[in-house]
């Protein structure tokens, strides 16, 4: 017993670690394999294999096939219609966000805890709820008086809507961050308050504000369960591109459908390209 | 003056297009009282279709957290080539339009279609019928429960998961006993996030149902065929309930993420 005792301790004094690590880390580069493959799989099944089935069936009647599609008047119409709301919610976001943001950091009042957390409701709320409620205010029959429904001014308040929380959020955390002895000294040196903002706070800001003003514009894009009822889905004028795809898959016109989808992703990606370069320059500088 | 011009500009804002519209719809559902209500949500349909959202959502939760940790687990502790790649393709389904991706699963497991075909010829039907339902919620969720856990993960560092491995734990029991205790209340953050998202699904799963009233229809598109056949009664409840849902789960996620962040500060 002792024999054997004696130079087991010494040795595993000597080296624990390679003695236990090999075998850990052999097994756990096998768990990490597995795991990889497993997640590629699940992904495939659900994301690449039928995202992929919508880009092959739009080539499927070749390039001309496509831009028939696409330029059919009322999928441009609807495309038209898309993409300059979202440019316009996205800009409308950027200052609204930025402005509710600061609100939120810089500003004290009573109850400011419950608007914070109202913020993130249009996130929670099912988007048809959201559309229903809109009608409710701002359909026939308002309260207000204010008739939006079957109109683009609908469409527009609805994505603002859906939108709310991207730009407050992204800039929200930047500006809690935010060192304020710089704007003490801007102050102190005889800086104005909106010299103060426009020289020193919102160079900081910038980066915050772009990147949620263009996720905004990713989902303003891709909207579509708030604008449904709201828009009354008039082609030609208030039919925002979701809704036509909607349209042409419920008429068995799938290769349509799948030319404005296709259409429609490349934007967005091109846009979350553009929004990973500007957060890269942005950490760069920074 | 410029602090109250702001913050009057932003309640104002936030009043005309958040807090009254809600608010509405909430009053004209009590206008009359809560019997008609409590009838609009137990006839049948109503509760045919919450109980399908139900059966539908447990579904894409539950395969959506076991993704979601695995895959949090891979991002921050694995040692795998094309981890950008793998992320962007995890967030890629929140840049997709909700019509797309019902579009992209009926081009790929619809009928017609040779994969779709297979599981039919094997009495599995996934285009208009639960399955396809769930493919098509868990698409749209797929990011929640995953971004909920990555940040925790890479806070809390591999030192106690490594001690336990010298101390002798395998694998499962330092999964189990460390790395899952660490990240519990992101994870329960994820997963209500995951699960209000999962409740609250419209656009795909419109696509993928095929809408049959008293079969696939969900409570969401139970709101709009009401809504569209003048039975305001009926949809104003059931968005209301909707909304009071996704309410209770912003505070639960709200109280979550607190928790989390006291956590985090006590280390």
């Amino acid at each position: 017993m002792t024999v054997v005792k004696a130079p087991e301790i010494p040795r595993q004094q000597r080296q624990p670690e390679t003695r236990r690590e090999v075998p850990a880390r052999a097994r756990a580069r096998a768990g990490t394999g597995v795991g990889l493959g497993v997640a590629v799989v699940y992904l495939s099944i659900i994301v690449l294999i039928p995202l992929a089935a919508v880009v092959a069936k739009s080539t499927d009647g070749g390039a001309d096939f496509f831009w028939r599609a696409v330029r059919t008047p009322d999928a441009w119409a609807a495309l038209k219609l898309t993409l300059i709301s979202a440019v316009a919610v996205a800009l409308v976001n950027l200052v609204m966000g930025t402005v509710i943001a600061w609100v939120l950091v810089r500003d004290q009042f009573p109850g400011k805890a419950v608007v914070d957390t109202l913020i993130d409701l249009p996130f929670a709320l099912p988007t048809i709820v959201a559309g229903l409620v809109l009608v409710a205010l701002y359909g026939s029959g308002s309260p207000l008086h204010i008739d939006l429904a079957y109109a683009r001014s609908g469409v527009f308040v609805a994505l603002l809507f859906v939108t709310l929380p991207f730009v407050v959020r992204t800039v929200q955390p930047v500006l809690l961050e935010l060192d304020q002895d710089m704007e003490q000294a801007a102050h102190s040196l005889g800086a104005g308050g909106w010299t103060t903002f426009r020289r020193i706070v919102l160079p900081n800001l910038m980066p915050a504000m772009i990147s949620g003003a263009g996720l905004a514009f990713t989902r303003a894009v891709a909207e579509f369960g708030s604008v449904n009822l709201i828009s009354g889905n008039l082609p030609m004028k208030t039919q925002v591109s979701a809704v036509v795809i909607y349209g042409r898959i419920e008429s068995d016109d799938t290769a349509g459908a799948a030319a404005i989808s296709t259409f429609l992703l490349a934007i967005a990606l091109i846009v979350l390209i553009a929004l990973e370069l500007v957060q890269r320059r942005a950490a760069r500088r920074g | 003056m410029a602090k109250y011009s702001l913050r009057v500009i932003t309640l104002g804002y936030l009043a005309f297009l958040l807090i009254l519209p809600v608010g509405l719809i909430g009053w004209r559902t009590f206008a009359d009282g809560l019997s008609p209500v409590i009838d609009a949500l137990t006839s049948d349909d109503a509760v045919h279709a919450f109980r399908v959202t139900l059966i539908v959502a447990v579904w894409a939760v539950l395969l959506n957290t076991v993704f979601g940790v695995g895959a949090a687990l891979l991002l921050v502790r694995g040692r795998i080539p094309g981890k950008r790649l793998l992320s962007a393709l995890i967030d890629l389904p929140l840049a997709v339009s909700p019509v797309i991706v019902g579009l992209a699963l009926i081009l790929v497991y619809g009928s017609f279609e040779p994969i779709g075909r297979w599981f039919g010829d094997r009495g599995v039907q996934i285009i208009f019928a639960v399955p396809g339902m769930v493919l098509a919620t868990v698409f749209v969720s797929l990011p929640l429960v995953v971004r909920a856990i990555v940040p925790v993960l890479q806070e809390m560092g591999n030192e106690q998961e490594q001690a336990a491995h010298t101390l002798g734990a395998g694998r499962w029991a330092t999964f189990w006993r460390i790395t899952i205790p660490g990240i519990r209340w992101a994870l329960a953050y994820g997963v209500v996030l995951c699960l209000a998202r999962a409740l609250g699904e419209y656009g795909a799963v419109a696509v993928v149902s095929g809408r049959v009233v008293g079969q696939t229809q969900t409570a969401t598109l139970f709101v709009e065929e009401r809504y569209q056949n003048f039975d305001t009664v009926s949809a104003y409840a059931t968005a209301t309930a909707l909304a009071l849902i996704a309410i209770v789960a912003l505070l639960i996620a709200k109280l979550l993420d607190r928790g989390a962040l006291k956590r985090s500060e006590k280390h």
